[in-house]
């Protein structure tokens, strides 16, 4: 439903840590904010366009996994919008524009009272099948055809990537959402959701576990 | 005395829903250490950690599409009108 998200292939990704690129380029993001910020408040037109073009699609793909349509979705968006707009002089800075952004989204998704009432379950984010009577792995864990490293090739994944994360359960797509693929901290995945650190923590591992149950076909077959 | 009593080894099926703790840095030195024995003489939780590792990385460089011209143009307006109401 949500799978119209393309794949530029990142400089950084392709030499360095993954860890050190994605810093570097939030940090880039960040201190471009601040910029935009400034002339944002002085009604600069093209500071919004760019604000648009940076935060649109990002806020879309979180939007969808909160509301039930596309067109929820849409006007969800459009609301944020206008309520950055109107209230941008009351924007302290005191979290990052980025993190002001999603957490009006979210809340303005909630508000929109269509979501039914948010609830963790708990249980292992690993089948116990998986498992023997001992808790021993019952099969060997088979190995992938990418490593966690430079050479990782994000392109040629993406669209498997995308499937997956549109597979999962909307919570633990939200959360996977912010903190992977967009970047942000827990404390800020925390307060854009309006999550414990424990409830956050464990839709994290819950989705992550399962973006990986679901890679794992797709990187065991091309060894 | 009590320090004489070792806390027995992790099992695998404990060990991987420990992963997202561990790689978050949220355990204390003393689960870490823990997590780390067992990952040193286990090497299909070893796998499996890599694995998470290789699909955070790989969720991280999903990035969204471009916005189209007619969004652009649509959201452009708005802004107008929102800043003269
Ligand atoms: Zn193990």
């Amino acid at each position: 439903m949500w799978c119209t998200y393309s794949v530029r292939a990142r400089g950084p990704f392709v030499t360095r840590r993954p860890e050190a690129a994605r810093g570097a380029v939030a940090c880039e993001a960040v201190e471009a904010d601040v910029d935009l910020l400034s002339r944002l408040r002085d009604g600069d037109e093209a500071a919004f366009v760019q604000l648009v073009e940076r935060y649109q699609s990002r806020l879309l793909r979180l939007a969808r996994s909160m509301v039930s349509t596309p067109a929820v979705a849409e006007e969800v968006v459009q609301d944020t919008w206008m309520a950055v707009v109107k209230g941008i002089e009351r924007f302290e800075g005191r979290s990052s524009l980025r993190t002001w952004l999603f957490r009006i989204l979210a809340n303005r998704a909630r508000s929109t009272g269509i979501r039914e009432q948010r609830h963790v379950a708990s249980g292992p984010a690993v089948d116990a099948s998986c498992f023997d009577a001992a808790g021993a792995w019952a099969q060997p864990v088979a190995p992938w055809a990418e490593r966690s490293d430079e050479r990782l090739d994000a392109a040629r994944w993406a669209p498997v990537m995308r499937e997956a994360l549109s597979d999962l359960p909307p919570r633990q797509r939200e959360v996977v959402l912010l903190r992977d693929v967009e970047g942000l901290t827990s404390d800020e995945v925390c307060a854009v959701l309006d999550l414990s650190r424990g409830n956050e923590r464990i839709l994290l591992h819950r989705g992550r576990s399962r973006l990986r149950a679901f890679l794992g076909p797709h990187m065991e077959a091309v060894r | 005395m009590m320090q004489l009593v070792r806390r027995r080894d992790l099992v695998c099926q404990e060990a991987v829903e420990l992963a997202t703790l561990y790689l978050e840095g949220a355990m204390s030195r003393r689960e870490r250490r823990r997590f780390e024995t067992h990952l040193r003489k286990c090497p299909n939780c070893a796998a499996y950690l890599e694995q998470i590792r290789a699909t955070i990385q790989l969720a991280g460089a999903v990035d969204p599409e471009d916005l189209s011209p007619e969004a652009r143009a649509d959201l452009t307006e708005l802004y107008r009108r929102w800043r003269s109401e």
